[in-house]
């Protein structure tokens, strides 16, 4: 029998704990996109958004919204105090220069070296699209990845060599799955904490890579959100 | 002096020829030059390489001189699953695209307005994009040489300009826009007001009204 795994809520959960008081964090699509939900109600993250903010809050509620205020999403959105405005050149200044503290995204695969494929899937339909995340591979200070630990057909997406298109090479520090949080170092993968319920052997058996495993590893603390049904 | 008020967004466009490259404003349905698209489309120029961020949402913003087949070439970092008229161009070979990581794509066209024919960077670097680019390991890492991205025409948006073409952005409206009006030939933006030179609070302009040709007053079009 499977053993049940973290839902994409859980995965931003545990996510959002990587994230300290008054850090500037840059969200992607995805399971990222879910993390701003989780912050806890005594901690401020100035979130970065590429479209030219620095400092946003949460949704903004009906009635608030202005069209010229929205993330890169779209989705309107409100100002902490002390937010800015500045081009898409400066916001990406700020990811590529390395000037934010974190950065969170998407994966397709991520390899054990921390090479990133996460922009297109080989033979999807249309033109694909890069946008920022080229830019964030190449110079986040801690890029952070959210995703499944394996494909719907149970597939390793942690592999020794990706055979997706590339995003960016040697560039992932953090791997947070539905199975396990994982550190990428110099040795190699390391794995930091794994789910409720699982074991470092399950995490393993769904790894291409072989994990560094330390003698002591952390479960996932996952207070107050929903578990998989 | 020459005089940059223009008294319709027809009037601003009426030289821009068949085969023009032009950027394009714009990100998340804020700050795009709406007035000056419509306007574009009323005219039918052809064989238009757009510069963008984007290629649309179905008829918003772009899509419609997709839908009207006026687009051969774009250059976008990300033209979007709703820009179903490009992509179905796209499918059948009709438009060709150049993607660009959307940071490349502002350092570009920064370099392009500040006079600097090529740089190198590490995005990218040993993917697909870079493919056929020059390399050079620099500081340790492998990086590309992505070469100035120029213009014929920049259509941007603003909030408020003033006679003299000095630009304010209103909020997240900003994004591109002044990147693009210093990498164009020629300049032409779209704003809410216009206010007399003097108008503005010079510690709060951000296009300086060097870097722009055309101003046409339209009220903003969402779409």
């Amino acid at each position: 029998m499977t053993k049940p795994r973290l839902t994409r809520e859980q995965i931003a959960h545990r996510a959002a704990q990587e994230l300290p008081d008054g850090s500037c964090v840059n969200l992607g699509w995805g399971i990222p996109n879910l993390i701003a939900a989780y912050i806890p109600a005594d901690v401020t993250v100035y979130f970065h958004s590429e479209n030219g903010i620095l400092g946003m809050g949460s949704r903004a509620t009906p009635g608030e919204e202005d069209p010229d205020l929205v993330d890169a999403m779209k989705v309107p959105v409100t100002l902490l105090p002390g937010a800015c405005f500045f081009t898409q050149a400066d916001a990406h200044m700020m990811t590529r220069g390395g000037h934010l503290d974190f950065c969170v995204m998407g994966g397709l695969q991520v390899s054990e070296k921390g090479d990133l494929a996460n922009w297109k899937v080989p033979g999807a339909k249309g033109s694909g699209g890069i946008g920022g995340a080229m830019d964030i591979a190449a110079g986040a200070r801690h890029l952070i990845i959210c995703m499944e630990h394996t494909t719907k057909d149970n597939e390793p997406k942690i592999v020794k060599n990706c055979t997706y298109p590339l995003t960016g090479l040697e560039c992932v520090k953090t791997i947070i799955t539905d199975m396990a949080v994982l550190d990428v170092t110099s040795k190699g993968l390391v794995l930091r904490e794994v789910a409720p319920g699982l074991t470092p052997g399950d995490v393993q058996a769904v790894t291409e890579p072989k994990l560094i495993v330390p003698e002591s590893v952390g479960e996932m603390r996952l207070s107050n959100v929903a578990a998989a049904v | 002096m020459k005089q940059k008020i223009y008294n319709s967004a027809d009037d601003a466009i009426a030289d821009v020829p068949d085969g023009a490259s032009i950027m394009f404003g714009g990100f998340g349905g804020a700050g795009f030059p709406n007035n000056l698209i419509q306007a574009l489309l009323r005219k039918g120029t052809r064989d238009l390489t757009a510069i963008s961020n984007n290629c649309g949402t179905g008829d918003g913003e772009l899509g419609i001189l997709f839908k009207s087949k006026q687009v051969k070439r774009v250059i976008a970092s990300f033209p979007g699953p709703k820009s179903n008229y490009f992509q179905d161009q796209f499918a059948a070979g009709e438009v060709e695209l150049e993607l660009v990581p959307q940071g490349i794509l502002c350092e570009r066209m920064r370099a392009q307005g500040a006079g600097i024919y090529a740089f190198f960077s590490p995005v990218g670097a040993g993917t697909e994009i870079a493919a056929r680019k020059e390399e050079r390991v620099l500081n340790g890492k492998r990086c590309v040489l992505e070469a100035a991205l120029g213009a014929d025409f920049a259509f941007i948006k603003a909030y408020r300009a003033d006679t003299l073409g000095n630009l304010v952005y209103r909020k997240a409206a900003r994004n591109f826009n002044p990147i693009m009006a210093t990498a164009a030939a020629t300049t032409i933006v779209e704003v809410d007001e216009i206010v007399p030179a003097g108008g503005l609070d010079p510690e709060v302009i951000a296009t300086p009204f060097v870097f722009v040709d055309r101003v046409v007053q339209a009220k903003t079009l969402r779409s």
